[in-house]
Protein backbone atom coordinates (compact mmCIF):
# COMPACT_ATOMS: atom_id res chain seq x y z
CA UNK A 1 0.00 0.00 0.00
CA UNK A 2 1.47 3.31 -1.06
CA UNK A 3 0.47 6.87 -0.36
CA UNK A 4 0.12 9.17 -3.37
CA UNK A 5 0.00 12.91 -2.86
CA UNK A 6 -1.74 14.91 -5.57
CA UNK A 7 -2.00 18.56 -4.64
CA UNK A 8 -4.08 18.71 -1.47
CA UNK A 9 -5.35 15.17 -1.96
CA UNK A 10 -3.93 11.95 -0.51
CA UNK A 11 -4.69 8.75 -2.35
CA UNK A 12 -4.04 5.19 -1.31
CA UNK A 13 -2.79 2.83 -3.98
CA UNK A 14 -3.21 -0.83 -3.03
CA UNK A 15 -0.55 -3.31 -4.07
CA UNK A 16 -1.40 -4.92 -7.39
CA UNK A 17 -3.37 -1.82 -8.36
CA UNK A 18 -2.13 0.63 -10.99
CA UNK A 19 -1.87 4.31 -10.17
CA UNK A 20 -4.52 5.01 -12.80
CA UNK A 21 -6.94 2.59 -11.14
CA UNK A 22 -6.29 4.18 -7.76
CA UNK A 23 -6.81 7.71 -9.13
CA UNK A 24 -10.06 6.73 -10.85
CA UNK A 25 -11.29 4.96 -7.68
CA UNK A 26 -10.70 8.25 -5.83
CA UNK A 27 -12.68 10.13 -8.50
CA UNK A 28 -9.68 12.01 -9.87
CA UNK A 29 -10.54 13.26 -13.36
CA UNK A 30 -7.58 11.95 -15.33
CA UNK A 31 -7.77 11.40 -19.09
CA UNK A 32 -7.18 7.78 -20.07
CA UNK A 33 -7.88 5.45 -22.93
CA UNK A 34 -5.94 2.27 -23.76
CA UNK A 35 -4.77 1.58 -20.20
CA UNK A 36 -1.84 -0.41 -21.57
CA UNK A 37 0.86 2.19 -22.04
CA UNK A 38 0.22 2.88 -25.71
CA UNK A 39 -1.91 6.00 -26.04
CA UNK A 40 -0.11 8.15 -23.44
CA UNK A 41 -3.40 9.85 -22.42
CA UNK A 42 -2.72 9.36 -18.70
CA UNK A 43 0.70 11.03 -18.67
CA UNK A 44 1.56 12.31 -15.18
CA UNK A 45 4.71 13.53 -13.49
CA UNK A 46 6.44 12.59 -10.27
CA UNK A 47 7.59 15.51 -8.15
CA UNK A 48 9.89 13.54 -5.89
CA UNK A 49 11.04 10.02 -6.74
CA UNK A 50 12.05 8.42 -10.04
CA UNK A 51 9.01 6.54 -11.38
CA UNK A 52 9.19 2.77 -12.02
CA UNK A 53 10.96 2.00 -15.32
CA UNK A 54 7.97 0.11 -16.71
CA UNK A 55 5.80 3.21 -16.38
CA UNK A 56 8.25 5.26 -18.48
CA UNK A 57 8.51 2.84 -21.40
CA UNK A 58 7.86 4.49 -24.74
CA UNK A 59 8.24 8.07 -23.50
CA UNK A 60 10.73 10.50 -25.01
CA UNK A 61 14.07 10.61 -23.21
CA UNK A 62 13.45 14.21 -22.23
CA UNK A 63 10.14 13.21 -20.65
CA UNK A 64 11.77 10.35 -18.75
CA UNK A 65 14.43 12.68 -17.37
CA UNK A 66 11.71 14.98 -16.07
CA UNK A 67 10.03 12.09 -14.25
CA UNK A 68 7.02 11.91 -16.54
CA UNK A 69 5.36 8.51 -16.57
CA UNK A 70 2.13 6.73 -17.43
CA UNK A 71 -0.35 6.17 -14.61
CA UNK A 72 -1.80 3.07 -16.30
CA UNK A 73 1.46 1.10 -16.27
CA UNK A 74 2.62 2.35 -12.88
CA UNK A 75 2.54 0.04 -9.88
CA UNK A 76 3.95 2.46 -7.28
CA UNK A 77 6.98 1.06 -5.45
CA UNK A 78 7.20 3.95 -2.99
CA UNK A 79 5.03 6.76 -1.70
CA UNK A 80 5.08 9.51 -4.29
CA UNK A 81 4.05 13.06 -4.98
CA UNK A 82 2.57 13.64 -8.44
CA UNK A 83 0.99 16.26 -10.69
CA UNK A 84 -1.47 15.45 -13.44
CA UNK A 85 -0.08 17.65 -16.17
CA UNK A 86 2.63 20.19 -16.33
CA UNK A 87 1.59 22.55 -13.58
CA UNK A 88 4.47 24.90 -13.03
CA UNK A 89 3.53 26.84 -10.00
CA UNK A 90 6.64 27.57 -8.14
CA UNK A 91 8.38 30.83 -8.53
CA UNK A 92 11.66 31.96 -7.16
CA UNK A 93 12.60 35.60 -6.96
CA UNK A 94 14.96 37.11 -9.50
CA UNK A 95 16.60 40.52 -9.79
CA UNK A 96 17.64 42.14 -13.05
CA UNK A 97 21.44 42.44 -13.06
CA UNK A 98 22.02 43.16 -16.72
CA UNK A 99 20.20 44.63 -19.67
CA UNK A 100 21.91 45.17 -23.04
CA UNK A 101 20.61 45.53 -26.54
CA UNK A 102 21.49 42.60 -28.84
CA UNK A 103 19.98 44.20 -31.93
CA UNK A 104 17.31 46.80 -32.77
CA UNK A 105 14.51 44.64 -31.33
CA UNK A 106 16.05 42.19 -28.87
CA UNK A 107 17.37 42.85 -25.40
CA UNK A 108 19.59 40.52 -23.39
CA UNK A 109 18.18 40.32 -19.89
CA UNK A 110 20.31 38.85 -17.08
CA UNK A 111 18.42 37.80 -13.98
CA UNK A 112 20.04 36.74 -10.73
CA UNK A 113 17.79 34.20 -8.98
CA UNK A 114 17.58 33.72 -5.25
CA UNK A 115 17.62 29.94 -5.62
CA UNK A 116 19.65 27.93 -8.12
CA UNK A 117 17.42 26.54 -10.83
CA UNK A 118 17.70 22.90 -11.81
CA UNK A 119 17.15 23.18 -15.54
CA UNK A 120 18.26 21.62 -18.78
CA UNK A 121 19.76 23.82 -21.47
CA UNK A 122 17.01 24.80 -23.91
CA UNK A 123 14.17 24.94 -21.37
CA UNK A 124 12.11 28.04 -20.64
CA UNK A 125 10.68 29.70 -17.54
CA UNK A 126 7.74 31.99 -16.96
CA UNK A 127 8.72 35.48 -15.92
CA UNK A 128 6.10 37.27 -13.87
CA UNK A 129 5.76 40.97 -13.21
CA UNK A 130 4.48 42.16 -9.80
CA UNK A 131 0.96 42.66 -11.18
CA UNK A 132 0.81 39.07 -12.43
CA UNK A 133 1.54 39.66 -16.12
CA UNK A 134 3.41 36.51 -17.17
CA UNK A 135 5.35 35.48 -20.26
CA UNK A 136 7.49 32.49 -21.19
CA UNK A 137 11.13 33.01 -22.15
CA UNK A 138 13.81 30.52 -23.04
CA UNK A 139 16.93 30.32 -20.93
CA UNK A 140 19.81 31.36 -23.19
CA UNK A 141 22.69 30.07 -21.08
CA UNK A 142 24.04 26.65 -20.09
CA UNK A 143 23.72 24.92 -16.74
CA UNK A 144 27.06 26.37 -15.70
CA UNK A 145 25.08 29.39 -14.51
CA UNK A 146 22.24 27.94 -12.47
CA UNK A 147 21.52 31.15 -10.58
CA UNK A 148 22.16 33.80 -13.17
CA UNK A 149 19.88 33.27 -16.13
CA UNK A 150 19.89 35.15 -19.41
CA UNK A 151 16.95 35.74 -21.76
CA UNK A 152 16.52 37.27 -25.19
CA UNK A 153 13.44 39.46 -25.10
CA UNK A 154 12.23 40.54 -28.52
CA UNK A 155 10.22 43.71 -28.59
CA UNK A 156 6.84 43.27 -30.24
CA UNK A 157 4.81 46.36 -31.09
CA UNK A 158 1.98 46.46 -28.55
CA UNK A 159 3.38 43.52 -26.60
CA UNK A 160 2.63 44.41 -23.01
CA UNK A 161 5.45 42.45 -21.42
CA UNK A 162 8.14 42.95 -24.03
CA UNK A 163 7.52 46.70 -24.39
CA UNK A 164 7.67 47.02 -20.62
CA UNK A 165 10.85 44.92 -20.42
CA UNK A 166 12.46 47.06 -23.11
CA UNK A 167 11.27 50.44 -21.93
CA UNK A 168 10.72 50.38 -18.19
CA UNK A 169 12.37 47.38 -16.57
CA UNK A 170 15.57 48.47 -14.84
CA UNK A 171 18.62 46.96 -13.20
CA UNK A 172 17.68 45.99 -9.64
CA UNK A 173 13.99 45.41 -10.42
CA UNK A 174 12.63 42.05 -9.36
CA UNK A 175 10.59 39.45 -11.20
CA UNK A 176 9.18 36.09 -10.20
CA UNK A 177 10.75 33.16 -12.05
CA UNK A 178 8.90 29.85 -12.49
CA UNK A 179 10.42 26.42 -12.41
CA UNK A 180 12.00 25.44 -15.74
CA UNK A 181 9.67 23.87 -18.28
CA UNK A 182 9.59 22.47 -21.77
CA UNK A 183 10.88 19.39 -23.51
CA UNK A 184 13.19 20.97 -26.08
CA UNK A 185 16.52 20.51 -24.31
CA UNK A 186 19.96 18.91 -24.47
CA UNK A 187 20.85 15.61 -22.87
CA UNK A 188 24.49 14.49 -22.97
CA UNK A 189 23.62 10.81 -23.42
CA UNK A 190 24.77 10.52 -27.05
CA UNK A 191 27.87 12.72 -27.34
CA UNK A 192 28.85 11.47 -30.80
CA UNK A 193 25.49 12.24 -32.40
CA UNK A 194 25.46 14.97 -35.02
CA UNK A 195 23.18 17.87 -34.18
CA UNK A 196 21.36 20.37 -36.36
CA UNK A 197 19.94 23.51 -34.75
CA UNK A 198 17.79 25.98 -36.66
CA UNK A 199 16.46 29.17 -35.14
CA UNK A 200 14.76 32.30 -36.34
CA UNK A 201 14.98 35.59 -34.46
CA UNK A 202 15.16 35.14 -30.69
CA UNK A 203 14.89 31.38 -31.32
CA UNK A 204 18.66 31.64 -30.98
CA UNK A 205 18.26 31.90 -27.18
CA UNK A 206 17.48 28.25 -26.34
CA UNK A 207 19.79 27.06 -29.14
CA UNK A 208 22.72 29.05 -27.75
CA UNK A 209 22.07 27.50 -24.33
CA UNK A 210 22.02 24.03 -25.89
CA UNK A 211 25.22 24.64 -27.90
CA UNK A 212 27.17 25.95 -24.91
CA UNK A 213 25.94 23.07 -22.79
CA UNK A 214 26.85 20.48 -25.45
CA UNK A 215 30.34 21.92 -25.95
CA UNK A 216 30.93 22.12 -22.20
CA UNK A 217 29.81 18.50 -21.84
CA UNK A 218 32.35 17.48 -24.49
CA UNK A 219 29.92 16.70 -27.31
CA UNK A 220 32.05 15.15 -30.07
CA UNK A 221 29.49 14.98 -32.90
CA UNK A 222 29.18 17.84 -35.35
CA UNK A 223 26.97 20.71 -34.26
CA UNK A 224 25.46 22.82 -37.05
CA UNK A 225 23.69 26.08 -36.23
CA UNK A 226 21.61 27.99 -38.80
CA UNK A 227 20.32 31.31 -37.51
CA UNK A 228 17.98 33.23 -39.76
CA UNK A 229 16.31 36.60 -40.05
CA UNK A 230 15.08 38.88 -42.79
CA UNK A 231 18.25 40.95 -42.80
CA UNK A 232 21.61 41.18 -41.06
CA UNK A 233 20.23 43.65 -38.51
CA UNK A 234 17.71 41.03 -37.38
CA UNK A 235 20.51 38.66 -36.41
CA UNK A 236 22.73 38.99 -33.34
CA UNK A 237 25.65 37.27 -31.60
CA UNK A 238 27.27 36.87 -35.00
CA UNK A 239 30.79 37.51 -33.72
CA UNK A 240 30.22 35.40 -30.62
CA UNK A 241 29.13 32.44 -32.72
CA UNK A 242 32.03 32.95 -35.14
CA UNK A 243 34.42 32.99 -32.20
CA UNK A 244 32.87 29.81 -30.82
CA UNK A 245 33.40 28.22 -34.24
CA UNK A 246 37.08 29.15 -34.09
CA UNK A 247 37.42 27.48 -30.68
CA UNK A 248 35.50 24.31 -31.50
CA UNK A 249 36.20 22.55 -34.80
CA UNK A 250 32.97 20.51 -34.50
CA UNK A 251 30.78 23.62 -34.27
CA UNK A 252 29.59 25.12 -37.56
CA UNK A 253 27.69 28.40 -37.74
CA UNK A 254 25.75 29.72 -40.70
CA UNK A 255 23.92 33.06 -40.43
CA UNK A 256 21.15 33.38 -43.04
CA UNK A 257 19.22 36.37 -44.40
CA UNK A 258 16.04 35.83 -46.38
CA UNK A 259 15.03 39.29 -47.58
CA UNK A 260 18.27 41.01 -48.36
CA UNK A 261 21.50 40.51 -50.22
CA UNK A 262 23.71 38.22 -48.21
CA UNK A 263 27.07 39.79 -47.39
CA UNK A 264 30.20 37.61 -47.43
CA UNK A 265 30.00 34.94 -44.74
CA UNK A 266 26.19 34.88 -44.79
CA UNK A 267 23.84 32.65 -46.75
CA UNK A 268 20.96 33.95 -48.80
CA UNK A 269 17.62 32.28 -48.00
CA UNK A 270 15.52 31.13 -45.12
CA UNK A 271 17.57 29.36 -42.45
CA UNK A 272 15.54 26.16 -42.69
CA UNK A 273 15.81 25.99 -46.49
CA UNK A 274 19.54 26.66 -46.42
CA UNK A 275 20.02 23.98 -43.75
CA UNK A 276 17.89 21.34 -45.46
CA UNK A 277 19.71 21.85 -48.75
CA UNK A 278 23.11 21.66 -47.11
CA UNK A 279 22.20 18.59 -45.02
CA UNK A 280 19.92 16.34 -47.08
CA UNK A 281 20.73 13.22 -45.04
CA UNK A 282 19.82 13.51 -41.38
CA UNK A 283 19.67 9.81 -40.52
CA UNK A 284 20.71 9.42 -36.90
CA UNK A 285 20.88 13.19 -36.30
CA UNK A 286 19.32 15.12 -33.48
CA UNK A 287 17.43 18.22 -34.58
CA UNK A 288 16.42 21.32 -32.58
CA UNK A 289 14.02 23.88 -34.07
CA UNK A 290 13.13 27.14 -32.33
CA UNK A 291 11.34 30.28 -33.41
CA UNK A 292 8.56 31.09 -35.84
CA UNK A 293 5.80 28.43 -35.68
CA UNK A 294 5.54 28.05 -39.48
CA UNK A 295 9.27 27.50 -39.76
CA UNK A 296 9.20 25.03 -36.86
CA UNK A 297 6.26 23.01 -38.19
CA UNK A 298 7.46 22.84 -41.80
CA UNK A 299 11.02 22.04 -40.86
CA UNK A 300 9.97 19.28 -38.50
CA UNK A 301 8.41 17.43 -41.41
CA UNK A 302 11.30 18.24 -43.75
CA UNK A 303 13.88 17.04 -41.20
CA UNK A 304 11.87 13.86 -40.76
CA UNK A 305 11.73 13.32 -44.54
CA UNK A 306 15.48 13.97 -44.67
CA UNK A 307 15.88 10.95 -42.41
CA UNK A 308 15.78 12.22 -38.82
CA UNK A 309 13.86 9.99 -36.43
CA UNK A 310 10.73 11.75 -35.15
CA UNK A 311 11.82 11.13 -31.56
CA UNK A 312 15.10 12.93 -32.30
CA UNK A 313 13.35 16.16 -33.35
CA UNK A 314 12.91 18.70 -30.56
CA UNK A 315 11.10 21.94 -31.10
CA UNK A 316 9.91 25.07 -29.43
CA UNK A 317 7.51 27.20 -31.48
CA UNK A 318 7.22 30.83 -30.41
CA UNK A 319 3.59 31.79 -30.87
CA UNK A 320 2.56 35.41 -30.88
CA UNK A 321 -1.07 36.10 -30.18
CA UNK A 322 -2.41 38.86 -32.44
CA UNK A 323 -4.62 40.25 -29.66
CA UNK A 324 -2.34 42.97 -28.38
CA UNK A 325 -4.49 43.95 -25.45
CA UNK A 326 -4.64 40.57 -23.79
CA UNK A 327 -2.07 38.02 -24.69
CA UNK A 328 0.39 39.74 -26.91
CA UNK A 329 3.86 38.26 -27.19
CA UNK A 330 2.83 35.25 -25.21
CA UNK A 331 4.22 31.96 -26.21
CA UNK A 332 3.04 28.42 -26.10
CA UNK A 333 5.49 25.65 -26.49
CA UNK A 334 5.39 22.31 -28.16
CA UNK A 335 8.14 19.78 -27.90
CA UNK B 1 -11.42 -12.89 -33.69
CA UNK B 2 -11.49 -12.95 -29.88
CA UNK B 3 -9.98 -10.15 -27.78
CA UNK B 4 -7.26 -12.51 -26.59
CA UNK B 5 -6.24 -13.52 -30.09
CA UNK B 6 -6.03 -9.82 -31.04
CA UNK B 7 -3.83 -9.03 -28.04
CA UNK B 8 -1.52 -11.85 -28.93
CA UNK B 9 -1.05 -10.63 -32.51
CA UNK B 10 0.07 -7.31 -31.01
CA UNK B 11 2.57 -9.14 -28.83
CA UNK B 12 3.78 -11.44 -31.59
CA UNK B 13 4.45 -8.48 -33.87
CA UNK B 14 6.47 -6.80 -31.15
CA UNK B 15 4.05 -4.57 -29.25
CA UNK B 16 4.62 -0.88 -28.76
CA UNK B 17 8.23 -0.98 -29.99
CA UNK B 18 7.02 -2.37 -33.31
CA UNK B 19 4.37 0.34 -33.54
CA UNK B 20 6.99 3.04 -33.04
CA UNK B 21 9.33 1.56 -35.63
CA UNK B 22 6.48 1.12 -38.11
CA UNK B 23 5.27 4.71 -37.75
CA UNK B 24 8.71 6.10 -38.63
CA UNK B 25 8.82 4.11 -41.87
CA UNK B 26 5.15 4.39 -42.80
CA UNK B 27 4.77 8.13 -42.23
CA UNK B 28 7.81 8.81 -44.41
CA UNK B 29 6.32 6.63 -47.15
CA UNK B 30 2.92 8.33 -47.19
CA UNK B 31 4.42 11.83 -47.04
CA UNK B 32 6.55 10.97 -50.06
CA UNK B 33 3.66 9.46 -52.05
CA UNK B 34 2.09 12.09 -54.33
CA UNK B 35 -1.10 9.98 -54.63
CA UNK B 36 -2.00 10.40 -50.97
CA UNK B 37 0.27 12.88 -49.20
CA UNK B 38 -2.32 15.66 -49.37
CA UNK B 39 -4.44 13.64 -46.93
CA UNK B 40 -1.54 13.53 -44.47
CA UNK B 41 -0.46 17.10 -44.95
CA UNK B 42 -1.41 18.34 -41.51
CA UNK B 43 1.30 20.73 -40.41
CA UNK B 44 1.19 19.39 -36.87
CA UNK B 45 3.59 16.48 -37.10
CA UNK B 46 3.15 15.38 -33.49
CA UNK B 47 -0.58 15.03 -34.05
CA UNK B 48 0.02 13.09 -37.25
CA UNK B 49 2.44 10.73 -35.53
CA UNK B 50 -0.06 10.15 -32.71
CA UNK B 51 -2.68 9.27 -35.32
CA UNK B 52 -0.34 6.87 -37.12
CA UNK B 53 0.45 5.25 -33.80
CA UNK B 54 -3.23 4.71 -33.11
CA UNK B 55 -3.63 3.31 -36.62
CA UNK B 56 -0.78 0.81 -36.26
CA UNK B 57 -1.85 -0.18 -32.77
CA UNK B 58 -5.25 -1.02 -34.22
CA UNK B 59 -3.84 -2.83 -37.28
CA UNK B 60 -1.51 -4.82 -35.04
CA UNK B 61 -4.50 -5.91 -32.97
CA UNK B 62 -3.40 -3.86 -29.98
CA UNK B 63 -5.44 -2.00 -27.40
CA UNK B 64 -7.61 0.67 -28.96
CA UNK B 65 -11.00 2.12 -28.35
CA UNK B 66 -11.99 3.05 -31.89
CA UNK B 67 -15.54 2.48 -33.03
CA UNK B 68 -16.89 2.55 -36.56
CA UNK B 69 -18.42 5.95 -35.82
CA UNK B 70 -15.03 7.32 -34.68
CA UNK B 71 -13.51 6.13 -37.95
CA UNK B 72 -16.27 7.76 -39.97
CA UNK B 73 -16.08 11.06 -38.11
CA UNK B 74 -12.29 11.18 -38.20
CA UNK B 75 -12.18 10.71 -41.97
CA UNK B 76 -15.30 12.62 -43.04
CA UNK B 77 -13.23 15.71 -43.90
CA UNK B 78 -10.93 13.60 -46.08
CA UNK B 79 -13.85 11.92 -47.86
CA UNK B 80 -15.03 15.41 -48.79
CA UNK B 81 -11.54 16.04 -50.19
CA UNK B 82 -12.01 13.00 -52.44
CA UNK B 83 -10.69 10.11 -50.36
CA UNK B 84 -11.65 6.87 -52.14
CA UNK B 85 -10.72 3.21 -52.60
CA UNK B 86 -7.61 4.00 -54.63
CA UNK B 87 -6.18 6.01 -51.72
CA UNK B 88 -7.10 3.33 -49.23
CA UNK B 89 -5.30 0.81 -51.47
CA UNK B 90 -2.20 3.00 -51.49
CA UNK B 91 -2.21 3.11 -47.70
CA UNK B 92 -2.57 -0.68 -47.58
CA UNK B 93 0.40 -0.94 -49.94
CA UNK B 94 2.56 1.15 -47.61
CA UNK B 95 1.29 -0.76 -44.59
CA UNK B 96 2.42 -4.04 -46.15
CA UNK B 97 5.76 -2.62 -47.32
CA UNK B 98 6.43 -1.16 -43.86
CA UNK B 99 5.87 -4.49 -42.13
CA UNK B 100 8.01 -6.29 -44.71
CA UNK B 101 10.82 -3.84 -44.07
CA UNK B 102 10.52 -4.61 -40.37
CA UNK B 103 10.77 -8.33 -41.14
CA UNK B 104 7.32 -9.13 -39.81
CA UNK B 105 6.48 -12.74 -40.84
CA UNK B 106 4.08 -13.03 -43.78
CA UNK B 107 1.25 -14.65 -41.79
CA UNK B 108 1.29 -11.79 -39.26
CA UNK B 109 1.33 -9.23 -42.09
CA UNK B 110 -1.77 -10.97 -43.40
CA UNK B 111 -3.51 -10.77 -40.04
CA UNK B 112 -2.67 -7.08 -39.62
CA UNK B 113 -3.73 -6.29 -43.19
CA UNK B 114 -7.05 -8.01 -42.58
CA UNK B 115 -7.68 -5.83 -39.51
CA UNK B 116 -6.85 -2.67 -41.46
CA UNK B 117 -9.02 -3.85 -44.35
CA UNK B 118 -11.95 -4.34 -41.95
CA UNK B 119 -12.27 -0.57 -41.40
CA UNK B 120 -12.24 0.32 -45.12
CA UNK B 121 -15.94 1.12 -45.37
CA UNK B 122 -15.98 3.16 -42.17
CA UNK B 123 -12.94 5.17 -43.30
CA UNK B 124 -14.47 5.81 -46.71
CA UNK B 125 -17.86 6.67 -45.19
CA UNK B 126 -19.69 3.88 -47.02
Amino acid sequence: MKKIVLGEQEIVCQSGETLLEALLLHSVAIPNSCRQGVCHSCLVRSLDITPPALAQRGLKDVQQKQNYFLACTCYPEHDMKIVLSQQAAFFTQGAVVGKTLLNRETVLLSIQCKDALDFYAGQFVNLQRADGLTRSYSIANSRLHAKQLTFHVRRLPGGRFSEWAHGELQIGDTLAVSEPQGLCFYLPDRPAQNMLLIGTGSGLAPLAGIIHEALQQGHTGNIYLYHGSRDVQGLYWIEEMQALQQQHPNFHYTPCVSNAMAPAGFKQGRANDVAMQALPKLNGWRVYLCGHPDMVNQTKIQAFLNGANSTDIYSDAFHVTPDFTANSDSRVVSA
Amino acid sequence: MSEEAKASLFERIGGEAAVNAAVELFYRKVLSDYRINRFFNNTNMDEQIAKQKAFFTMAFGGPNTYTGTDMRNAHARLVKMGLDNSHFDAVMEHLGATMKELNVPADLIGEAAAIAESVRNDVLGK
